[in-house]
Formats: structure tokens, C-alpha cells, sequence
């Protein structure tokens, strides 16, 4: 599958993604489908649950929302994204382990390089990850 | 009686619960699977026991977390 996301889109991560340091910031992706290509649409910043710089947990009921607010818009579940402030941009053992969605992209920013951030996304399925195409558009 | 489930409307069978819409659609991993009815999480501990009625608005949503353990080295 290749993920296509907006610049701004991916701006908007990293800012999150530093105000939210020391702890991993999280989130939901929205899109739509179509011919091999996954267009994310819109990008949810969630509260982690956990507030915790080595784990995230998304918010039930910021989930519900964005999911409701995903349907309103026509758009459905695309991924999830969370940062890694230390470490780099691949999924965790359990990440993989936590990762039950085999229908959703999982992305994942890495601000292990404070000046240079690196954002990257997965398919998990089966305790396995395999990288996907990531793509920025304007 | 009919359900919305995931924003699609369905016909369901009187008394339903909760625990049997799950094994009705194949949820995978329930046990990962939080369930809001009306926008209210039912207590998992509930889900054989809640009954659904008519008009009522369910989503399954999958846990969705992770972390890095010390001495993983990720």
C-alpha cells in the first residue's frame, strides 16, 4: 500500500509530536483507498492515556469521536500514528504485539534526531511489520 | 429490531447482548475490542449481560497502543 500525506499534514505531526515531549505523542489517520493507494485525508491528535515518554495508549473516547467525526466526513479508519522520542522510526516488539488492526497503516515519527525528524509507516499483521510507501504531497 | 453497527443499520434478533453482536459480526481479538453503545462504553464484564434495543448505535474499537520496553533497543 502507498500512504499519501499531506506536508502540512506531516508538519502538524511533528509539532504535536514536540509539544508533547518528553512523552510519545499519538493519533488517528483518515482517508480513503483506492487502487493500491491509501490518501489520508485528515489527521487526529489524540490525548495518550498513558502520558508516558516509552508508552501510548489512545483515548476510548477521543477514538469514538474521531471515529464519528471520520463517518461525517465520508472518510474511514486509515491508520494510527504515535512518535518515538528516543528511538528510532520502526515498530517496537510491542508495538507489533499491540498492533491488532490488520487493516490500517501504522505510522511512526521518530524525533530521535531532534532536527530531523523521520516519519514512516508499517504493515502489521501476524506479530510481523513490513515498511510501506510513504509519500508527501502538498 | 434494528442496530446501527459501525454506521451501517442492521436487523437484529430481540435480546441480543453485546457478547453475542460480537460473535455475530467475527470480531477479531474481542478481547482488545472496547464497545460504546449510545456513545456509553459497556463494562466488559457487561457484554454478556447488556442487551441491545432497538435504535441503538454500536461501534467496536480496537485497542490501539504501544511502547518500548527497557533493554528492548528499539
Amino acid at each position: 500500500m502507498r500512504i499519501i500525506l499531506k506536508k502540512k499534514d506531516y508538519e502538524d505531526m511533528v509539532a504535536r509530536a514536540r509539544a508533547e515531549l518528553p512523552n510519545e505523542a499519538c493519533g488517528l489517520l483518515a482517508g480513503r483507498d483506492e487502487g493500491g493507494e491509501r490518501a489520508i485525508e485528515k489527521v487526529y491528535m489524540l490525548t495518550n492515556t498513558d502520558h508516558s515518554p516509552e508508552h501510548f495508549a489512545l483515548s476510548p473516547k477521543e477514538q469514538l469521536d474521531a471515529v464519528r467525526d471520520m463517518r461525517a466526513h465520508g472518510l474511514k479508519l486509515s491508520g494510527n500514528w504515535h512518535s518515538h522520542p528516543e528511538s528510532p522510526a520502526r515498530p517496537s516488539a510491542e508495538d507489533i504485539r499491540l498492533a491488532f488492526d490488520k487493516n490500517i497503516s501504522y505510522l511512526i515519527l521518530s524525533l530521535e534526531d531532534k532536527e530531523n525528524p523521520r516519519l514512516r509507516a508499517f504493515h502489521i499483521e501476524n506479530g510481523s511489520s513490513a515498511p510501506e510507501e510513504l509519500f508527501f504531497t502538498d | 429490531m434494528f442496530i446501527t453497527v459501525g454506521g451501517e443499520r442492521k436487523e437484529a434478533v430481540d435480546g441480543l447482548t453485546v457478547a453475542g453482536l460480537i460473535a455475530l459480526e467475527k470480531v477479531e481479538m474481542p478481547e482488545y475490542v472496547s464497545v460504546p453503545v449510545n456513545e456509553e462504553f459497556v463494562q466488559r464484564d457487561n457484554f454478556e449481560t447488556h442487551v441491545l434495543k432497538d435504535g441503538d448505535v454500536v461501534e467496536f474499537l480496537y485497542f490501539m497502543g504501544g511502547g518500548v520496553f527497557a533493554g528492548e533497543g528499539c
